[in-house]
């Protein structure tokens, strides 16, 4: 248990001290302690910074998208699987669709590359029949769309395991009282099932909620340069590519500290406001 | 009263056919490619749906040497390396917080559990790999992520769901915590800890992002490869494919080397499947 509590210590905690670097002036020939102290220097260039904006803006644009199309993905193919009457088919349609989750984003970029770039599958279909063809890959229209349509591909199947628990934990008992009191199929579903699974819904949303200014490091770092930073610059993106890119680095985890912080509050609030409607939440 | 049984069905089916096709297309597209004939793939506009001619070619030219055979060799030892440790790691920890009275317990777990809801930025964490002398050493692409928190709490989890009376039963025989841990334990959490080292495998096959800031590219894994040069459109000659002697289209290449990178996790996965329910639910509902 020794190298594990050792490993939490250093790399978590010691990293979280090592954030001091976002109130210094970081010099890599002095290190991190020795580097001088600018105070909250970093912080004023940065919020004076329009490229700062530009990623701030993206993130919560594709944040916003994600929660509103990604979030609500994995539930429906579970309520989907769920009310197959075919056991066989469910299982197998549950083998194929968590498949995507364990590909890199290497592999799922690279693929939906193959798929719709101006000479991919897509087009080179539209063209064969006479139709126009789609630039998706490269036009920076397409690029918010397109990247929370990769992480549905990639994860919405994944996502249903955990609503399909909670489903299989509805009691049975349920329905049929329900049915014998003349409850259809859309009554049934609307006042035994989605009750029963409110609060794991709502867990699961308090903690995208937290998380959601991490809209996919990797994902979009091997995308933005198919676009520019102008759109396809996010926080996460960001950071990187001021810190260990350009080696600004004070000013880089200054950026990062300022998305930690905001997370934070976002899942203290989130947590707070679910009390208030009298659910558990992720803590009390 | 009840809806007519037919339409709901019918759409149902529909719905299941599109979820599954929008999956298995892709694949099929990308192993057919890989397996068609340059001409073939150059005459269908770079992409073929079923090869008429199927041929091993581009994965003989890839894996004649170069720089694609060697990144698997990094690819694989580090997976193997890294899954051994990882999980070794993971199952200490989580077995010391599963048993009541250990050590720290409960206080021990909140720490932790405070650094999955609050991770350390990027930047801190670059520094710190870079402070402790680790930069390209395979180190700094297992050290930095060691135990993952997620795969902590299903283990424990687990751990805890044994009954109790098999823990004092030992304790009665005399058996200390290793021989608990070891003869009891482990061969009964064993669909937990399949599920575990598979998470652990996949990540560290499918990182690239450490690779690609920690190490110099000899040293490079096949995704961070993979990255370079298929997304990248790096010309296959900057990244030394070409001393395989490359004649073959590259778009059969590049989805050869896609479908390398793919099929381990492939191979794997059909025999782990049936533990993912169990394994994540454990652990989920628990937390």
């Amino acid at each position: 248990m020794v190298p594990g509590l050792v490993y939490f210590l250093v790399f978590h905690y010691g990293a979280f001290i090592a954030n001091a670097v976002a109130f210094k002036e970081y010099v890599p020939f002095d290190g991190l302690w020795a580097s001088p102290w600018v105070g909250t220097e970093n912080f004023s260039r940065m919020f004076g910074d329009p490229d700062f904006w530009h990623a701030t803006w993206n993130t919560l644009f594709i944040a916003v998208l994600q929660l509103v199309f990604f979030f609500p993905a994995p539930l429906a193919l579970a309520l989907l699987l769920h009310s197959l009457s075919s056991d066989l088919l469910r299982r197998f349609t549950q083998s194929v669709i968590y498949l995507p989750h364990f590909l890199s984003w290497v592999v799922v970029v690279a693929l939906f590359q193959q798929v719709l770039s101006d000479t991919g599958l897509l087009n080179t279909f539209l063209s064969d029949s006479g139709l126009h063809t789609v630039d998706i890959i490269g036009n920076p229209e397409a690029y918010k769309p397109l990247v929370v349509i990769e992480v549905i591909w990639k994860d919405a199947g994944w996502g249903t395991i955990i609503f399909l628990a909670a489903l299989m934990q509805v009691d049975e008992q349920q329905y049929e009282a329900a049915a014998i009191d003349g409850a259809g199929p859309w009554r049934r579903f609307w006042h035994v099932t989605l009750p029963s699974i409110r609060p794991i819904v709502i867990l699961l949303l308090i903690m995208r909620l937290g998380d959601i200014l991490s809209v996919g490091f990797e994902q979009m770092l091997l995308q933005r340069q198919s676009v520019g930073p102008e759109v396809g610059e996010v926080l996460d993106t960001f950071v990187f590519w001021q810190g260990i890119v350009g080696g600004d680095t004070g000013y880089a985890a200054a950026a990062g500290l300022f998305k930690g912080v905001v997370g934070a509050a976002l899942v203290f609030t989130a947590n707070r406001v679910a009390h208030r409607l009298g659910e558990q939440g992720v803590y009390k | 009263m009840e809806k007519p049984r037919f339409a709901t069905k019918a759409a149902k089916g529909i719905a299941v056919v599109v979820v599954l096709g929008l999956v298995l297309i892709p694949f099929l597209v990308i192993i057919s490619t890989s397996l068609a004939s340059n001409r073939e793939v150059v005459d269908n506009g770079g992409w073929v749906l079923w090869p008429s001619d199927p041929t091993l070619r581009a994965y003989r030219n890839i894996l004649e040497g170069g720089i694609v055979t060697k990144a698997l060799g990094v690819s694989v030892g580090l997976t193997v390396a890294g899954t051994l440790f990882s999980l070794a790691c993971t199952t200490f920890l989580a077995y010391a917080l599963a048993r009541p009275g250990v050590f720290g317990g409960k206080p021990v777990l909140l720490l932790i559990l405070f650094t999955f809801l609050f991770p350390p930025g990027m930047i801190p964490a670059f520094l710190l790999v870079k402070g402790m002398g680790m930069m390209d050493t395979y180190a700094a692409l297992v050290a930095p992520v060691l135990i993952n928190v997620f795969n902590l709490i299903v283990l424990r989890g687990f751990f805890q769901g044994i009954p109790e009376e098999l823990y004092e039963a030992a304790r009665l025989d005399g058996a200390g915590d290793w021989q608990i841990l070891w003869r009891i334990v482990l061969p009964l959490s064993k669909a937990a800890l399949a599920v575990v080292s598979l998470f652990y495998a996949v990540s560290y096959w499918n990182a690239w992002f450490h690779a690609s800031i920690y190490m110099e590219s000899d040293h490079w894994p096949l995704s961070q490869v993979l990255r370079t040069y298929v997304i990248g459109g790096s010309q296959i000659a900057d990244t030394g494919l070409s001393e395989a002697g490359m004649v073959s289209a590259p778009q059969t290449t590049q989805m050869a080397v896609l479908v390398i990178a793919t099929v381990p996790i492939l191979l794997v996965y059909p025999f782990l499947q049936k533990y993912f329910t169990k394994g994540v639910l454990t652990g989920a509902i628990k937390s």
